[in-house]
């Protein structure tokens, strides 16, 4: 029915399947338009955040998407900058991926601030001694910077290449794309550090804080490598879901493996430099402010295997898996490295947030608890079905993977049979 | 900004615990002078708006040597680099150097909350729900023209009644004098407490009763150690107390008021 708008060459599922196969993730986007118009309307009460807990499940998310969807803009620097050439099969997905990420969190952004119609005074009434404004700042370059990447492959459809002027534009984009990659290179190692910054500045909440360089605290280092560590894993993991739910080989395994490498070596020095602040903050800012390790694990469910599974069990693990060739060769091996890897990082969002806020500083205030309200899930799975949706558009009308007819050369006979 | 001058007040205040009974009359008079919005049903302590939280602790021991102490809690208006006003990305909030009070500017401020991650204290409160004040039961009649009614969705706190200075200010202006009177501009909790417990004024003034009692050994800040530099103090001869107002190592002694 659509297939005038498919790719050359390539086989896709018919109109009906695929209106299938998007409802699920219709249902996710109708039930965060609930959540987001009832929290608009009736006020942040919708959820179950309170005055001990000023951040809660969207910031995690927010956090944690930011944070995988780093792959964008490391794969780009790696491509365009560095110059692997293998990883041009596979920079559109991660820009995809990137856009989704991105878009998803400012969208959930607009929603989490009491007064979003005011949200735009972080540029206008800007305090730039605040690491949120640099943050707010460097995102929402940044997502226009994605959306010009994206711009070309959607110009890329094939009705629309039919226009000889969009042929021409798309064209002139494609040769400036370094520019842009660059851009968002540095754009992007601001906003990832600065979401670290966010935490490490906070010198009143002992277990956030964290000493450093100049204004930057270690934290903004951290977080920058903890990022360029999980979005190749998690661009690798997107990308192998794909294959698996259409199933065609999109990717020649060389991209996956470099990815998987750099992934890993890059895991494995952010792991050692945590493990070495860890260190440096249990025996400088806890103990100057009259606490020890302990204080902070004592209570609720937040106890010390935390800090072991977010280093050991979903840092130190993933490292050596990806780091091994064989194991990085192996697609199970490949895939749990991966996962662990991005379950590492999403922890540790999930520690700095969450656990900071529950754990009192004055010693007469309680430790308290929280979960979220169903509307605070509502928008955070949105944000999921978001993903799945303009993913799946893309890779049905775009030619998001460039070697996917050369990875499936049985499509010609068929497709003339489906006429 | 520069965190001194000469010629700069620090209004602060001193609350002497050994004579706070805990009775509650500064939350109230703090509500009521602020117009504080209340809800249908007040019992969800962590959403609730409070400006001034009255905190209770014993010293942890069996009967007979069970003792409690009351802790009324504004806000600190902590005086170096303000944790609070540091971090709000739309610059919504701001520490005067020329009178130390910590201001907040509601109709600036986004309601992104980062202010209330970054207080140690639990000053700062917000508005989960548009503000209420129930018609036909008279709490409509107290509300003061002076303040400020607040929206959802913004961040509010303890402004040590700097409504009230600047009457006490228009009336000086009024009577052409520059000076206030010691007692001239007092915060609203200062001045109902029945014990007396609370006393408000320019810490930089060596005259003022507030600067005087600061200086005491038996005063004390909340979370002195992390340097916040708190310009409310506390006063207890009880060596428990004080332990109880910031955290210590094992072993370690108790840190003496204006250490830092």
């Amino acid at each position: 029915m659509d297939s005038a708008l498919f790719p050359e060459g390539v086989k896709r599922c018919s109109a009906k399947v695929f209106f299938l196969w998007t409802l699920p993730w219709l249902a996710l986007l109708a039930w965060g338009g609930l959540s987001a118009f009832l929290c608009l309307w009736k006020g942040l009460n919708q959820t179950n955040m309170s005055d001990y807990f000023a951040f809660a499940l969207w910031i995690v998310f927010d956090l944690a998407i930011i944070a995988l969807g780093a792959g964008a803009f490391f794969t780009g620097f790696l491509t365009y900058i560095i110059g692997k050439k293998e990883l041009k099969d596979i920079i559109n997905a991660t820009v995809i991926i990137g856009f989704i990420c991105y878009s998803g969190a400012v969208a959930m952004l607009g929603i989490d601030i009491g007064q979003p119609i005011r949200g735009w005074f972080i540029f206008w009434h800007v305090n730039v001694h605040s690491m949120l404004a640099e943050v707010s700042f460097c995102i929402t370059v940044y997502l226009a910077v994605l959306a010009i990447e994206y711009l070309p492959l959607i110009l890329e459809n094939k009705k629309l290449q039919e226009i000889r002027e969009i042929r021409l534009f798309g064209h002139n984009l494609h040769g400036i794309m370094a520019v842009f990659a660059a851009t968002g290179t540095f754009l992007s190692f601001f906003h990832q550090g600065s979401l670290g910054g966010l935490y490490g500045v906070m010198y009143a909440r002992p277990f956030a804080f964290r000493e450093g360089f100049y204004v930057w605290p270690w934290t903004f280092f951290l977080f920058v490598l903890s990022a360029i560590a999980a979005g190749p894993s998690f661009t690798i993991l997107c990308t192998k879901l794909a294959e698996k739910i259409t199933r065609k080989k999109l990717v020649p395994n060389k991209a996956f493996q470099t990815l998987a490498k750099i992934s890993g070596w890059l895991l494995g020095v952010y792991i050692v430099l945590k493990i070495a602040d860890t260190l440096n903050w249990i025996y400088g800012v806890v103990p100057r402010a009259g606490l020890t390790f302990a204080d902070f694990y004592k209570e609720g469910p937040y106890g010390v295997w935390l800090v072991a599974a977010e280093i050991v069990v979903f840092g130190v693990v993933p490292a050596i898996i990806l780091l091994i060739p064989k194991a990085r060769q192996n697609e199970g091996w490949l895939v749990a490295g991966c996962l662990m890897n991005c379950t590492g990082i999403v922890l540790n969002r999930f520690v700095f947030t969450v656990v900071t806020l529950a754990i009192p500083v004055m010693p007469f205030e309680k430790f308290v608890s929280y979960l979220p309200t169903w509307q605070e899930w509502g928008i955070a799975l949105a944000v999921i079905g978001y993903g799945f949706l303009l993913f799946s558009l893309s890779y049905r009308y775009l030619p998001v993977f460039p070697k996917e007819r050369l990875l499936n050369p049985a499509t010609e006979s068929l497709e003339s049979r489906r006429v | 900004m520069e965190e001194s001058q000469d010629d700069a007040y620090k209004y602060g205040m001193v609350i002497d615990l050994d004579k706070c009974t805990g009775c509650g009359t500064c939350m109230i008079a703090c509500a009521a002078e602020n117009n504080l919005a209340v809800r249908p049903d007040e019992s969800d302590k962590q959403r609730s708006i409070t400006w001034m939280r009255l905190y209770k602790f014993t010293n942890g021991k069996e009967f007979p040597d069970t003792e409690i102490c009351y802790i009324p809690r504004p806000c600190m208006h902590c005086h170096h680099h303000t944790p609070c006003v540091s971090v709000c990305p739309a610059t919504a909030t701001q520490t005067d150097y020329h009178t130390g009070i910590v201001s907040q500017i509601y109709t600036r401020c986004i309601g992104c909350r980062y202010c209330i991650a970054a207080c140690p204290y639990h000053a700062r409160v917000f508005g989960w729900w548009d503000g209420y004040f129930p018609k036909g039961k008279g709490l409509e009649r107290y509300l003061s023209p002076e303040v400020e009614v607040r929206m959802r969705g913004v961040v509010e706190k303890c402004t040590f009644c700097s409504h009230r200075l600047m009457r006490a200010r228009t009336q000086a202006y009024a009577e052409d004098r520059t000076d206030l009177e010691e007692n001239e501009y007092i915060t609203a909790c200062a001045e109902v407490c029945p014990a007396q417990a609370i006393t408000f004024g320019d810490l930089n003034n060596p005259d003022h009763q507030v600067s005087k009692l600061s200086k005491s050994p038996y005063a004390f800040r909340l979370l002195e150690r992390l340097g916040t530099a708190p310009k409310v103090y506390y006063l207890s001869t009880k060596d428990w107390v004080r332990r109880m107002a910031d955290n210590y190592l094992p072993g370690e002694p108790v840190t003496k008021a204006n250490a830092g």
